[in-house]
Formats: C-alpha cells, structure tokens, sequence
C-alpha cells in the first residue's frame, strides 16, 4: 500500500467535512480534532450529569404527583443524555471513568449554570424554559455536528429537551398567571436565572479562543454571540406574554435589525464561576464525587460476581 | 356505605405504599452508584408514584368526601397514613435500598396476582397494570440481592446487615384485620391464603442463592397499617408535604 502523508490525509479529511460527509469513529481524523471532540462532548456528558443535582433538589418536595412524576421523568432524561454521550465519547477512544474523574478533580468543566442553587419551586420552570431552551439552541446545529456519533446523539437528546422546555414554560406560565406568592416567586426566579442563561452561550466571539477553528471543522456551527442572540429574540416576548419582567433595564427592541439589545453581561462573575467560584460549585461536585465514592462497592461487588458467574459456568463446560 | 369506607381503607393502604416508598426511591434521582443503577431506581419511583396516583384517586372516589388523589398525598397528618413500616424506612445504602425494596417486591406480586381476581373492576383493573411492573421490579431486585450477597466480603456484609436490620418490619406485610375480613365477605378481594408461604418461598430462595442467612430473631415491629408510625415517617412527610402546607390552596 502506498503511504499517505499526514497533509494528505489532512486534505482527504477536511474535504469530507466540506462535503459534509460526516466523520465516523474509525475514520482517520487529525489528533487535535479528536481532542476537541473528547473535551467538548465529555464537557456536554458532564453537564447534563451534573445538571441532575439542581433539579433532583426538588424532586422530594413537588408540590403534587404529576409535578412529581413529572420531574423525575425529566431529571432522568438527562441521565439518560449522559450515557448517551458518554457512550459518544467512547468512541473517540476515551475511558468513560478516567473522564469522570477529570470533572471530579476539576480538571474538566461543564456548563456553569448548575453552578446556581435552586431555591424555590418555580426554580424547576424557569430551568426548563431558560436552561433547557438555551441547551436547545446550543445543541439543536451540532445535529448537524461533523462527527457522526455526536451528531446523532444529538438529535435524539433534543427532541427530548424541547419537551423539557415546554413543560418547563408551562410550570413558570402557571406560577406567572397564579397568586401573588407565586407571581413573585416566578419573578425571582428569572432574576435569578436571567444572566447566568445568557452566558450559557459561553464567551463573545471574540474571546472564545475555540470557536474558529471549530467552525471550520463543523464541530461548531454557529458562533455564540448568534446563538446568545437568537435566545434572546425568542424568549423576551415569552416573558413579555406571562407578564414576567426580564431584568435588564437596558434591553431594548431594535426596530432597524428586528433584534433585542440587552445591556452589558457581567462577564467577571462568567470567569469566576468557571474557575469554581459559583455559589454551587463545590458542592455540585462534591455530590458527584460521594455518588461515585458511596457506590464504589457496588460496582466492586457487580465485578467479582460476574467473576464468579464466569468461573462457574466454567467448571460446569 | 360500608363497602366504601371498607375499599377506602384497603385501597389508601396500597396507595399509601406506593406513595411514602415512590418518595424514598426518588431520594436517589441523581445519586446512584452507577448511571444506570441511578436511571433504574427512578424508573421504579415512577412506576410507584403512578400507582399512587392511580390507588389514592381512586380512594378519594370511595371515599366521597371531594378529596383527590393530591389531596390524600398531601395533606393528610403522619396518623392518617395507613402505609407499612417497611417503606418508610430511610434509604442507609444501596443494599440496603434493594433489600426494603425486595421484600417490597415480593409481597407486592403476590398481592397483584390476586387482586387481578377482585370483583371490583377498578381494583382489578390497577393491579393488573400494577403486576407488570412489580414482576419487572422483583426481578431487578432480586439480581440485585444476589450480586450483593454473593459478591465481595464488603458487599455481603452490607447487605446481611440491612437484612438484619429490616427483617422484622417484614411481618407487618401480612397484616390484616376486620377491613380485610369484611371486603372478604362481601366477595370484594378474593383470599389471601398462601399469600405469606408463597412470600416465604421466593424470599428464602433468592436469599440462599445471596448465600445469605435470615434472622432467627422473629420479633415483629408493626403499626403502619393503624397510623402508627416510626420516626422517619414525619420527617419524610415535613419535606414531602412542604409546597402545599406553605402555600396552601394553589394551583401547581
Ligand atoms: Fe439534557
Ligand atoms: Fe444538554
Ligand atoms: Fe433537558
């Protein structure tokens, strides 16, 4: 077989990806890309592991059965989008435990949102509408992903995100239009979560030191500015429809561009949150971290009994 | 109507299971030693919390007071619970989880496979839905008693403790007092003979493959069924009951 130099094989890659031929987990696939791949989706797998904590807080405390049911239902999906891009991951060539590890040693993020503690029922409405609806405009182009495996992955995580965010808005549009406690428990809570969802989207596109050469591969593709826009225009008339107020005293309509304008985001508490400073952060992973720990011997003992199993199946041949 | 302060009863003792054990379980959600184990133990806390609602809807139809399924989970006081003291045990660790469940399970598919032949179509009707997924249950329980037993020294030591330690809320399983014999006259729950050996049998089966050892100390812990709880019970119901005692008469 003749060789084939890396620049060619460099070449033959990005052509598929200009062509939009999407890359499958044996095909050849430059070192940095597979690195990106392994961060990007593990950082995903993370969040939406993490992201069980905030809501699991309240699962106990519903206030009626079908809320409950509902929410659990919910909070399992996310686990379910975990396996789903662990298994994704996987296929990149990575160790499932050894990147749990990293997001238990801190040495790999996931999204900061669930950094912000969930302090009051209406809490589950307004991550449902705002969090889940942030996650959909993130996820909803990487379907479109140039990886195979994660694109698809994807496509089956946000159909059941929409349904998230759908009920997510209707916990919040039943809390908006109830009593005044409620009303007033609504409005907190999109005060609470107003900012830290906008910076979902992650950095402005010219901080985001990842974001160029992400396009390029189609890993990424839309920047996070468009999307952070995009999030925007649609859920201020939402807010505006329950009658909730969005608190940004500067956020206008511009007749001209047909966008929203919002007022400066706080990008200091963004940076902060990320380096583990967020009101949840330790806590958050500390959870995990005891799940895994807790159930050490669990998994110990599921080992040596299927040890065992093999054994005596065995002697019995 | 005697009949229905009598199905009312029966029906608000297996709602009220459902219920404080569908809450247990769902103390887990996002803590299990294993992402599938996490995912599995949530789909049985749905599986209970439907029951429940199924079983505590349809005791406040019987009852006819204008209370519903909500109305009976929520806002009753720790007396009026009617459930076994086996489910309002707390959760302690994995093993001990799978073993309260276990029992559970057992007990439960043998209840439903009789139930089925309730004369009482809606009675019938949730226990045949019910069986399904409680024969699902037993199974997964059961593997897992056996992996635990027979697994490591920690693990069978865990696991021998915590049945131990429930063994002697496993007699109130078999409670049944005039409520039981009255729907029994009136021909409205069919017999519950056998109910206990059969119990008996699948427990000691599945815990001798665990290679582990029932107590032979046979002291019987009851009081659920007469609203006589334990400790934990009011604790669980001041957390469960929060939303709707703090902010009362809302729509949710
Ligand atoms: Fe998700
Ligand atoms: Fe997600
Ligand atoms: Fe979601």
């Amino acid at each position: 077989m003749k060789e084939v130099t890396i620049s060619e094989l460099e070449r033959r890659f990005q052509e598929k990806i200009d062509n939009d031929i999407k890359i499958e987990p044996k095909d050849w696939m430059p070192e940095e890309y597979r690195q990106t791949l392994i961060r990007q989706i593990s950082q995903h797998a993370h969040s939406e592991i993490v992201g069980m904590l905030p809501e699991g807080n309240w699962i106990t405390r519903a206030p009626n059965l079908r809320r409950k049911a509902v929410l659990l239902a919910k909070v399992q999906d996310e686990a379910g989008h975990g396996l789903y891009l662990y298994s994704a991951v996987e296929t990149l060539g990575a160790d499932r435990e050894a990147t749990i590890d990293d997001l238990h040693t801190g040495k790999a993020k996931y999204s900061s949102i669930f950094n912000y503690p969930t302090t009051s029922w209406a809490d589950m409405g307004t991550i449902g509408w705002l969090v889940d609806g942030a996650a959909i405009m993130n996820q909803v182009p990487i379907c479109r992903c140039s990886y195979g495996p994660y694109a698809r992955a994807m496509v089956r995580v946000c159909k059941e995100e929409s349904f998230h965010q759908r009920q997510g808005f209707e916990i919040i549009s039943l809390l908006a239009q109830g009593t005044p406690e409620q009303k007033a428990m609504a409005q907190d809570s999109l005060n609470r979560f107003w900012w830290p969802s906008l910076m979902m989207f992650g950095p402005n596109d010219a901080e985001s030191k990842h974001t160029a050469q992400s396009m390029k591969w189609k890993i990424k593709r839309s920047t996070n500015d468009e999307l952070r826009q995009l999030f925007i225009d649609v859920t201020v008339p939402q807010a505006e429809m329950i009658g909730l107020t969005i608190p940004d005293k500067d956020l206008k309509f511009n007749e001209e561009t047909g966008h929203y304008e919002s007022g400066p985001i706080n990008w200091d508490e963004f940076w902060e949150v990320v380096k583990g400073n967020g009101p949840c952060n330790k806590e958050r992973v500390d959870a995990r971290k005891k799940a895994k720990d807790e159930g050490a011997w669990v998994r110990e003992a599921a080992m040596a009994y299927a040890e065992k199993r093999k054994e005596r199946s065995a002697i019995r041949a | 109507m005697e009949k229905n302060t009598d199905l009312f009863e029966y029906v608000l003792r297996m709602g009220d299971d459902s219920l404080i054990l569908g809450h247990r379980i769902s103390e887990w959600c996002g803590h299990g030693p294993i992402l599938e184990e996490d995912i599995a133990l949530t789909n049985m806390s749905l599986d209970l919390i439907g029951q429940a609602t199924n079983l505590l809807e349809y005791a406040g139809e019987l009852e006819g007071k204008g209370r519903d399924g909500d109305a009976l989970a929520f806002l009753r006081y720790d007396r009026e619970y009617k459930n076994l003291l086996l489910v309002e045990q707390t959760n302690g660790d994995f093993g001990k989880t799978i073993m309260r469940q276990f029992f559970f399970d057992a007990y439960r598919k043998l209840l439903f496979e009789r139930l089925i032949k309730s004369t009482d179509i809606q009675l019938s009707a949730i226990a045949d839905k019910s069986l399904k997924e409680t024969k699902y249950h037993l199974k997964h329980t059961s593997e897992w008693v056996i992996r635990l037993g027979d697994g490591t020294e920690e693990s069978h030591n865990r696991i021998q403790e915590s049945l131990d330690a429930l063994w002697k809320y496993t007699a109130e399983l078999f409670f049944a007092n005039e409520v039981d014999s009255k729907l029994l006259a009136a021909g409205i729950i069919p017999s519950m003979e056998g109910l206990q050996e059969d119990w008996n049998e699948i427990v000691s089966s599945v815990l001798e493959e665990a290679t582990l050892t029932i107590p032979t100390n046979n002291w019987k812990q009851e009081g659920g069924r007469i609203g006589r709880h334990t400790e934990h019970l009011g604790l669980l119901l001041a957390e469960m009951q929060y939303m709707q005692r703090a902010y009362p008469n809302m729509k949710w």
